[in-house]
């Protein structure tokens, strides 16, 4: 699906990720975890080809196809999603707007027709239960006034609308209560089959053990240093990242 | 009630990409090749005097004006509005130009050529006896064209007809209201509009009557060296209602054109006015040069008690836009509005927002304002909100935000607020936003394109006030925002 070769991403200037390499495979879900400023938000935001992020050398192959110098809307439109961390808001539109202007955005980049709207809402009304909102959320303004745990659900509900192959998770984990990280696990489990691929980015283990990921990586300065099955979600939240940097001589 | 179908833009508003965005063109740059009587440029007595006599005016009103030329004369040009201009010479300006050819009783009569240019501006005036619920009074240059539906509207005992018809047919009414709102002497711009106005649209609603369509006026500046200066009357009745539009076109040419109107409207008790407005001057182009300057006065009075004027303006054209709609609330219980999306582009400069004088008890006003300010473009909200001494429990609300696109513009706004009764509740909001780096990120990253997404943040940051126009005006204006803005971001 996706494989990074010996990456190197500066942000204004300053060398965030260096030497980055891991190949996901369709259908695998692999897992980033490290420390704070270890690159892991870097790595989700260059996959989407956010413009302050610039990649100095290696590739990023995705689909068989170089994306380095690809738009993140021609990204968006080839499959590749990404759970922000921070959702922005956009005061005064509507979210079921911002959901259909996103649908046929993609279909057009992929000279598709519009979608139909009534087949849209269908298709909408279908999800919202997954994602455990009702219909009223639709008409709030994208983000604006959200409580954390809405703004993380509004995200995973865009992304089983826009149907991703690469669905990049940039702690979408982060700040929610035990319900709402079950819903959000739910969903993201329904949303897993052979064809599609995860990359998440998290610090803690809860949401894997519903998970059942392939793999987890251990970032630290801008490079994975360590790789392992799920059990190394529950080492590292048992001895810290301490316990990494003393077995690899860091 | 039936869709408005005076004013598609719809036709030329075909989205190009962005790296075209910078060379678009105003779409509306077009003159027509009719016979024009010209006046020469210049003004004194005797242009007054000609001016009302083409007009076989009562003698009453010839007075009224030249009293308003005698102030106008001793009033010097206003210069606290934030904008910047070359001084303008008055007498270098042609006070009157109208087609030739006049007196019409029908459409049929109306010059085929003027009938084309509307046409071209997407105003099918033939069509509109038949389809569209709008009743159009188009004033081409100085003089009123021809006003449609005004047999459906006779019916229902609704006068809609040109200012000149006006004092001719009702000079009762013209005479009662006149300058009642706004004085021949309220302003210099006022005052000189008072001298030398040439037409405009009348409306009276009578009693209980809810006016049966959207009424709708069209305005075009169409001559080179002529300003513009029509009058707009309308009288709200007891328990009546009103619904009505107006909207502005302009030739491209390199040198200014002045443009100074005034809009006086008076409802009764009970009485409902809801004005609309969408403006779209030529600007001038990305340099700056040439462009209308729009010096308006436009005033409501809530005479009766329960009456309410709402004024809804969308403002992307001019050079120059100097204007501040505004509610005198003098009825118990009366409701002044103001819904306003202004944007500034390239270097057009706009001083723009309005005043609520609240004098009756239990008066209310809102106000919302939406500034836009992209590439040089100068923006200032500037609005008063004053509250009598004997006006109990008056109740304001204004909310001011500002958007900025590009480090080269700039937003301000300045509040006044005066209140003489402690009774009063005021409450006011402002915000400064910029269009960010994350934001169109997040709308990219989910497919949105960076064209598209301004125009969806742009809209979205305007919602409050879009939704207070009517629903195919609502659509006009969007689409004409998405135009304005292109080439503002690289």
């Amino acid at each position: 699906m996706i494989t990074f070769k010996d990456l190197v991403v500066d942000v204004e200037g300053k060398r965030i990720i260096n030497e980055f390499n891991l190949k996901v495979s369709s259908g695998e879900l692999h897992v980033i975890m490290g420390p704070n400023g270890s690159g892991k938000s870097t790595i989700a935001n260059t996959i989407a080809g956010h413009p302050r992020y610039s990649i100095k050398s290696g590739d990023i192959v995705y689909k068989k196809e170089l994306i380095n110098e690809l738009s993140p809307e021609e990204r968006a439109a080839m499959g590749i999603f990404l759970s922000l961390q921070y959702p922005v808001s956009i005061p005064g539109v509507k979210n079921i707007y911002f959901l259909k202007a996103a649908v046929n955005s993609i279909r057009k980049i992929k000279n598709q027709d519009e979608i139909d709207t009534i087949d849209f809402l269908k298709m909408v009304r279908g999800i919202l239960p997954l994602v455990g909102l009702d219909e009223s959320f639709l008409h709030r303004s994208v983000n604006e006034g959200f409580s954390g745990g809405e703004k993380k659900r509004n995200e995973i509900l865009q992304m089983l609308v826009l149907q991703p192959d690469l669905s990049v998770l940039d702690e979408t984990d982060s700040g929610l209560d035990i319900d709402a990280l079950k819903i959000i696990a739910e969903g993201i489990k329904n949303y897993r089959n052979d064809s599609r691929s995860f990359i998440i980015i998290t610090h803690y283990h809860r949401m894997l053990d519903f998970l059942d990921p392939d793999y987890i990586h251990i970032l630290i300065d801008g490079k994975i240093k360590l790789s392992g099955g799920p059990e190394l979600a529950h080492k590292l939240e048992e001895k810290g990242y301490s316990w990494v940097r003393e077995m690899q001589n860091i | 009630m039936v869709a408005v179908q005076a004013f598609r833009f719809n036709n030329i508003m075909s989205k190009d990409t962005i790296n075209k965005r910078l060379d678009k063109k105003y779409e509306f740059g077009f003159t027509t090749d009719i016979e024009q009587e010209t006046l020469p440029p210049g003004l004194n007595e005797d242009v007054i005097k000609v001016i009302s006599n083409k007009k076989d005016e009562p003698e009453w009103l010839l007075n009224w004006r030249l009293n308003a030329f005698k102030k106008w004369k001793k009033m010097s040009e206003p210069s606290w509005a934030k904008v910047n201009y070359p001084k303008i010479n008055y007498q270098e300006i042609s006070y009157f130009s109208s087609p030739k050819k006049k007196k019409l009783k029908s459409l049929d009569e109306v010059d085929p050529e003027i009938l084309r240019t509307y046409e071209k501006l997407g105003i099918p005036l033939q069509e509109q006896k038949m389809l569209a619920g709008v009743a159009v009074d188009a004033v081409f240059d100085s003089v009123s064209i021809a006003t449609t539906f005004k047999d459906d509207l006779a019916k229902a005992g609704v006068i809609f007809c040109s200012f000149s018809e006006a004092v001719k047919n009702h000079p009762d009414l013209v005479k009662k209201y006149l300058g009642s709102v706004v004085p021949h002497t309220d302003n210099f711009f006022a005052a000189l509009n008072a001298a030398v106005f040439s037409d405009g649209s009348f409306v009276y609603i009578p009693k209980d009557t809810k006016c049966p369509m959207e009424l709708s006026t069209y305005f075009r500046i169409n001559a080179l060296n002529t300003g513009q200066f029509e009058r707009t009357l309308i009288i709200a009745d007891k328990g009546s209602d009103v619904s009505y539009l107006e909207g502005c076109t302009a030739p491209m040419r390199d040198e200014n054109q002045l443009h100074a109107a005034v809009v006086e409207l008076i409802a009764l008790d009970n009485a409902n006015i809801k004005y609309s407005t969408v403006q779209n001057w030529y600007p001038g182009d990305e340099n700056g040069k040439g462009g209308i300057y729009n010096f308006v006065t436009k005033r409501g009075l809530c005479k009766g008690k329960d009456s309410k004027i709402s004024w809804t303006q969308v403002e992307t054209g001019s050079a120059i836009t100097w204007k501040y709609p505004s509610v005198i609330l003098r009825g118990d219980r009366s409701i002044g509005e103001f819904y306003s999306v202004a944007l500034s582009n390239n270097y057009q400069q706009a001083d723009t927002g309005t005043k609520m004088i609240h004098i009756g008890n239990n008066t209310k006003s809102t106000i919302i304002s939406k500034g836009i300010s992209a590439g040089h473009g100068q923006q200032t909200y500037r609005g008063e909100v004053k509250i009598m001494k004997n006006a109990d429990n008056a109740r304001n609300y204004s909310q001011c935000d500002s958007m900025l696109i590009g480090d080269n513009c700039g937003a301000h706004t300045f509040p006044y607020i005066d209140v003489k009764n402690k009774s009063a509740q005021m409450e006011h909001e402002a915000t400064t936003s910029s269009i960010g780096e994350e934001q169109l990120f997040y709308c990219a990253q989910r497919g949105i394109g960076e064209e598209e997404a301004i125009s969806l943040i742009v809209n979205g940051f305007c919602r409050d006030v879009f939704k207070e126009l009517p629903m195919e005006f609502a659509m006009e204006a969007q689409q004409l925002m998405e135009v304005s803005l292109e080439g503002s971001v690289g």
